[in-house]
């Protein structure tokens, strides 16, 4: 029996609708991200209240803490859209796929690096081995491999196989990063959101730290059409209307 | 403003200036590199395909 899907199903597996609506998007997001990062980083840096232990470089938090976050929530929809392209060999879930290593290799980096320095005042250490601070470096080195599967096959649907694969066996490490704090004896501090819980800290701390990560969210959705609607250009680059589209630019 | 009394204070951060302010410096180029990168794809991808179109180049590999 042949499955019979909506028709938005469809519409969404097609380059040509993507790049429309991507585009009608896209300067609607990017005020969105810009107004959020900006208020959220003067909120974070100016007034909110120093912690009484660590005093102001607790401020790291609000660039910390999104990057982090957002490293992860990447690595799963880059997962995601490999798995719906290797099933249903969807074009566009491929490109979606290969925009996010990138991006996400960005934000694990960030991640890294302002726990490590946020790290030496804290705790007295720029790294510790720790289980935490371990599955977030396999993270970054997972996303490493995947960019490099996608540029390593001469042909392009070989290295989306490839690249789709990696990031779908990486899957593993998302829930050890996350369980981590919590599985093993760790100088890092636990999740600061939880679904069942209220947060540990005050609301004036936490309120900008939401503002900072809906912003890091925003962010990231520009900066993933802008390399999804590329990846379109290139791909369908023999079709009429992408010809019409770079005649006019 | 805020939490601190003058511009000096905020700048020092009460001593972890320099943790402080190199995270929010590397931030900064981070996202700006995330922007610049498809931005630059972009305009090389058009370059090649105008310069493909004009050429009338139908059958390029």
């Amino acid at each position: 029996m042949k499955i019979k899907y909506p028709q938005w199903f469809y519409r969404l597996a097609s380059p040509k609708w993507f790049y429309a609506i991507s585009g009608k998007l896209l300067p609607w997001f990017t005020i969105a991200a810009l107004l959020l990062l900006v208020i959220g980083t003067i909120w974070g840096l100016v007034f909110a209240p120093q912690d009484y232990q660590q005093g102001n470089s607790f401020r790291i938090i609000y660039v910390h803490v999104p990057s982090a976050i957002l490293a992860q929530s990447c690595y799963m929809m880059m997962a995601a859209a490999g798995a719906v392209a290797l099933i249903w060999k969807i074009k566009v879930a491929h490109m979606v796929a290969r925009s996010c290593a990138p991006i996400g290799a960005s934000m694990a980096i960030i991640a890294l690096v302002t726990g490590a320095i946020w790290g030496k005042p804290t705790w007295g250490a720029w790294w510790v081995w720790d289980a935490r601070l371990t599955s977030m470096l396999i993270l970054l080195f997972l996303y490493f491999g995947v960019m490099a599967l996608y540029s390593a096959f001469d042909s392009e649907a070989a290295g989306d196989k490839a690249g789709a694969l990696l990031a779908l066996v990486g899957v593993v490490n998302i829930p050890i990063i996350k369980y981590s704090v919590e599985w093993w004896n760790t100088l890092h501090q636990p999740a600061t959101f939880k679904l069942t819980e209220k947060p540990a800290m005050p609301p004036e701390m936490w309120i900008p730290l939401l503002v900072m990560i809906l912003g890091f969210y925003l962010f990231f959705a520009v900066v993933v059409m802008m390399r999804i609607r590329n990846e379109v250009l290139q791909r369908e680059r023999k079709s009429d209307w992408v010809r019409a589209i770079v005649t006019d630019l | 403003m805020g939490q601190f009394n003058d511009f000096s204070e905020f700048l020092a951060m009460g001593g972890h200036g320099l943790y402080v302010w190199l995270c929010y410096g590397l931030v900064f180029l981070i996202l700006i590199i995330n922007i610049m990168s498809p931005w630059l794809t972009k305009r090389r991808i058009v370059a090649e395909q105008k310069r493909r179109i004009r050429r009338g180049d139908n059958n390029e590999s």
